[in-house]
C-alpha cells in the first residue's frame, strides 16, 4: 500500500505542472478531476459508456466461451493442438489492429465490428494460456483420479480445470486487458461510437481537461478489471506453487 | 579452537526465536557437524558463523578475533549449489578469486587444480545445466577450496543428490580433507552422515535452537569406508544420537 | 513436426479460400486472389516502398525505447526509491489502452515521423521497462548470498550476478516490446496519417481493392510473426 502513496506524489506533480502551464496539453490535475465529475453524469458520456461496456462485455464473453474450450481441446487432442498451435502463437503477438479495416469493410461501421475486435484481441491469449495450463496440469493427479475410478467429466471438473485454473485466470486477465485495448482501438478506428468517438471529439476540439478526464476514467477501468481478475488469481495462488 | 561461538541468539522478524544462547567450540583441522531435526536452527547458526545473516546476541570468534561479516578465512558451500548458470565450470570454480581481483591466468590455474581434485577434470567448459546434481555440488566444493580458506562451511551439501552419489561424496570428502588441513563445519539432518564424517557432533534441539549435547564419535577412520559403516563405534554413535533425537520427531 | 506445419498451413489457406468464395461479403477475398494481389504488389514495388516507410518509425521507436526502457527498468530494479515512484505508474500503463492517447500525439507533433515514433515508444515502453525491472528483482537470493560469502562488493554483485541474470528477461522484454511496436505503428499509421503500410491498407480499402488490402494486412501480420519467431529462436539459443 505504500506504493499507492507514490501515485499521490504524481498527482501533486501533475497539479503543479498544470498550474505552471508547462505544456498546453497538460491541464492541472484538479481541473481534470473537475472535468471528470462534470462529464460523468452527462447523457452523452452515459451512452458512450454503455456502448463501450456492452461491446467489451460481449467481446470478452465470446472470447471466453470460445477460447477456453478451444484451449482445452488443443491441450487434450494432440492433433488439434499441433494444427492450430502455430496460428494461435502467430496471432497472440500479431498486430490485430491491422485486421480492423477489413472487419470494417466486411461487417460495416458499427458496434459489431468493435465486438469482433475485442474478441480477436482477447481470444488468442486466453486460448494459449488455457492450453498451457491444461497441458501442464499435474499428471499424477489425473492418474490418481483414474485409479479411483473417476469418469471423464469428473477428471475435467474435479481435477484438470482446477489444476489449470491459475494459468487460465492469468490468460483471462491478459485477455481482459487486451480486450480493453481492443474496444478503445476498435472505437477509435471506427470513430463514430463510444468512448473512441469521445476521444476524437475532445482532442480535435482541444478540450484537454475532458480528454484527460476520459483517459483517466478509461485507464482506471482497465486497471480495475485487471485487478479484479488478479484478486481471483490470488485466491488460487495458495495451491498454485505446490502443484 | 579456530572458531568459537559464544552466547549466540537469533530471533527472526516474525518473532520466531531460532537460536538461544548457543555456545560451541570448533577444533582446528577437524570436521564438526551440526545435527538436528528441522527447525533446530542449524542452518541459521551456520550462516551466522559465515557472516551471512546477522545475529541478535553473542559473538563469533575466528582465530580468537570477533567477526561480523564474511571473511577470506571462511568459505561456504550452498545446499542448492548457487552456481552461475551462464558461466562454465572453470569460471564458477574461479569465481571467489575473480571477486578478489586475482589475475585471470592465476585464478584459472588454481581453479583447474581443484577441479581435478574433486574429480571433474575434463568438464572445465561445461555449463551447470549440463551437469548432474552431484557434479554441480563438486563445483561448489571446488569453488570453496579454490579460495584457500581455512574454514569450510557446508550447508546440507549432499541433500540434493541421490543416495548412491551421496555415499560416494562422503567418502571423497573425507579423502579430500585428509590432504588439506581444513576445518569443516557441516550441517546435516542425516544421523548416519554425521556419524560417518565427523570428529565432533553438536546435537541441536529445536524451538528454540540450542545445543543439547556434543558427541565425539568413536570411529576408527583408518578403516575403509565400508568397514567404517560396520564399525562398532559408528553404529553405537548412530544409536546414541537417534535415542536423543527421536523425541523431537 | 514439419508435416503438421504443412497440414496446418494447408488447412488455414484452404478454409480461407472457401470462406472467400462464399458469397457472404464482397469485401472478403479468397486466398488465391489475395496471394495474386500480394505478388503483384511485390512486383510493382508498392509493398517494398511501404515497408521502408513503416520500418523507420518502428525501428527507431523500438531502439530508443530499448535504450531508455532497459536503463530505466534496471534503475527501478536497483533503487527502491525509483521503484516506489515508478512501479504503480507502469503497472497501470501496462494495463492501459495507450492507443487512446494517440489522437493527442497528432495534435502535438503533427502528422510526421515524430508522432509515429512516439506512438511506438508509448506502446512498447511499459513492457520493456517492466521486464527489465522484473529481471533485476528476480535475482535468486542464493546467488546473491554466494557472492556475499566470497566478500563480493555491491558493484561486483550487480555487474557479475544481477545483470547477467536479468539479461534473459530483458531480452524477452525486447521481443515483447517489438510486438507492441508493430501494434503501435499499425495503429499510428491508420489513425494519424496514412503512410507506409497503413496508407496501403486505407488506400486499397477506399478503392475497394480488397485483395490488395487484405494482402497488405496479411503481409504485416506475417512480417510481425516471422521477426518475433526469429527473436524467440535467438532467445532460446542465448539463454538455454
Amino acid at each position: 500500500m505504500k506504493m499507492v502513496l507514490s501515485l499521490v506524489v504524481w498527482a501533486v506533480l501533475w497539479e503543479i505542472a498544470g498550474r505552471l502551464k508547462i505544456s498546453t496539453i497538460v491541464p492541472p490535475f484538479s481541473a481534470v478531476i473537475e472535468a471528470a465529475s462534470e462529464i460523468a453524469p452527462t447523457e452523452k458520456f452515459g451512452k458512450a459508456a454503455i456502448i463501450t461496456l456492452r461491446s467489451f462485455g460481449l467481446g470478452m464473453l465470446l472470447a471466453l466461451v470460445i477460447g477456453i474450450p478451444l484451449g482445452i481441446v488443443m491441450a487434450r487432442v494432440k492433433g488439434v493442438g499441433r494444427l492450430l498451435g502455430m496460428w494461435v502463437n502467430i496471432f497472440v503477438s500479431a498486430p490485430i489492429s491491422a485486421l480492423v479495416p477489413i472487419l470494417m469493410a466486411v461487417i460495416g461501421i458499427g458496434e459489431t465490428t468493435v465486438v469482433v475486435t475485442v474478441f480477436l484481441f482477447a481470444v488468442f491469449v486466453i486460448t494459449l494460456d488455457t492450453q498451457v495450463g491444461i497441458t501442464h496440469a499435474d499428471r499424477s493427479l489425473v492418474e490418481m483420479g483414474r485409479s479411483f475410478g473417476a469418469t471423464r467429466s469428473q477428471l475435467y471438473s474435479k481435477i484438470l480445470l482446477w489444476s489449470a485454473l491459475p494459468e487460465i485466470l492469468a490468460g483471462v486477465r491478459l485477455g481482459a486487458i487486451r480486450g480493453v485495448k481492443g474496444v478503445v482501438i476498435g472505437q477509435l478506428l471506427v470513430a463514430i461510437i463510444g468512448v473512441g468517438e469521445l476521444f476524437e471529439v475532445y482532442s480535435n476540439n482541444f478540450l484537454m481537461e475532458e480528454f484527460w478526464a476520459l483517459v483517466t476514467i478509461v485507464f482506471l477501468f482497465a486497471f480495475a478489471v485487471s485487478e479484479a481478475i488478479a484478486y481471483l488469481e490470488r485466491r488460487v495462488e495458495y495451491y498454485a506453487a505446490s502443484r | 579452537m579456530i572458531v568459537e561461538v559464544k552466547g549466540i541468539g537469533k530471533t527472526y522478524d516474525n518473532g520466531v526465536e531460532a537460536l538461544r544462547d548457543v555456545n560451541l567450540a570448533f577444533p582446528q583441522g577437524q570436521l564438526t557437524t551440526l545435527l538436528g531435526p528441522s527447525g533446530c536452527g542449524k542452518t541459521t547458526l551456520l550462516k551466522i558463523i559465515a557472516g551471512l545473516i546477522p545475529r541478535n546476541a553473542g559473538e563469533v570468534l575466528v582465530k580468537g578475533k570477533p567477526v561480523d561479516g564474511p571473511g577470506p578465512e571462511r568459505a561456504f558451500v550452498f545446499q542448492d549449489f548457487a552456481l552461475l548458470p551462464w558461466a562454465d565450470v572453470l569460471r564458477n570454480v574461479a569465481f571467489g578469486l575473480e571477486l578478489r581481483g586475482v589475475e585471470r591466468k592465476e585464478r584459472e590455474e588454481t581453479a583447474r587444480r581443484y577441479i581435478a581434485e574433486v574429480g571433474l577434470k575434463g568438464f572445465e567448459h561445461r555449463h551447470p545445466n549440463q551437469l548432474s546434481g552431484g557434479m554441480r555440488q563438486r563445483v561448489g566444493l571446488a569453488r570453496a577450496l579454490t579460495v584457500n580458506a581455512d574454514i569450510i562451511l557446508m550447508d546440507e551439501p549432499f541433500s540434493s543428490v541421490d543416495e548412491q552419489t551421496r555415499r560416494k561424496f562422503q567418502e571423497d570428502l573425507l579423502d579430500l580433507l585428509r590432504h588439506h588441513q581444513k576445518t569443516v563445519i557441516f550441517v546435516t539432518h542425516s544421523i548416519e552422515e554425521a556419524a560417518y564424517l565427523s570428529d565432533q557432533i553438536a546435537l541441536l534441539s529445536p524451538r528454540p535452537g540450542r545445543v543439547s549435547k556434543v558427541i565425539n564419535p568413536n570411529v576408527d577412520r583408518m578403516k575403509t569406508p565400508d568397514e567404517i559403516r560396520r564399525d562398532r563405534g559408528y553404529l553405537d554413535t548412530v544409536d546414541e544420537i537417534w535415542g536423543m533425537l527421536r523425541q523431537y520427531v | 513436426m514439419r508435416r503438421w506445419q504443412l497440414a496446418s498451413f494447408a488447412l488455414f489457406f484452404g478454409l480461407w479460400e472457401l470462406a472467400g468464395r462464399w458469397p457472404v461479403s464482397p469485401a472478403f477475398p479468397p486466398f488465391s486472389s489475395t496471394f495474386l494481389a500480394f505478388i503483384e504488389m511485390l512486383r510493382d514495388g508498392s509493398l517494398g516502398k511501404a515497408y521502408l516507410v513503416t520500418a523507420q518509425p518502428l525501428l527507431l521507436g523500438v531502439a530508443l525505447c530499448a535504450l531508455a526502457g532497459i536503463a530505466f527498468g534496471i534503475g527501478m530494479g536497483l533503487s527502491r526509491t525509483i521503484e516506489w515512484l515508478s512501479l504503480p505508474v507502469f503497472i497501470i500503463l501496462q494495463a492501459a489502452p495507450m492507443a487512446a492517447i494517440i489522437p493527442l500525439l497528432t495534435y502535438m507533433y503533427g502528422i510526421g515521423l515524430t508522432s509515429k515514433v512516439l506512438a511506438v515508444i508509448m506502446l512498447a515502453a511499459p513492457v520493456i521497462v517492466m521486464n527489465s525491472y522484473k529481471g533485476i528483482r528476480n535475482t535468486p537470493p542464493s546467488l546473491l548470498q554466494m557472492c556475499r560469502s566470497f566478500q563480493g562488493t555491491r558493484v561486483q554483485e550487480v555487474v557479475k550476478i544481477v545483470l547477467p541474470h536479468a539479461a534473459a528477461l530483458i531480452f524477452t522484454g525486447l521481443r515483447l516490446g517489438l510486438a507492441m511496436g508493430f501494434i503501435g505503428i499499425v495503429i499510428a499509421e491508420l489513425l494519424i496519417t496514412p503512410t507506409g503500410i497503413g496508407d496501403l491498407i486505407s488506400y486499397h480499402g477506399s478503392t475497394a481493392d480488397y485483395p490488395k488490402m487484405f494482402a497488405t494486412i496479411a503481409s504485416i501480420v506475417a512480417v510481425a510473426a516471422i521477426s518475433l519467431h526469429l527473436l524467440q529462436r535467438l532467445e532460446q539459443r542465448l539463454f538455454p
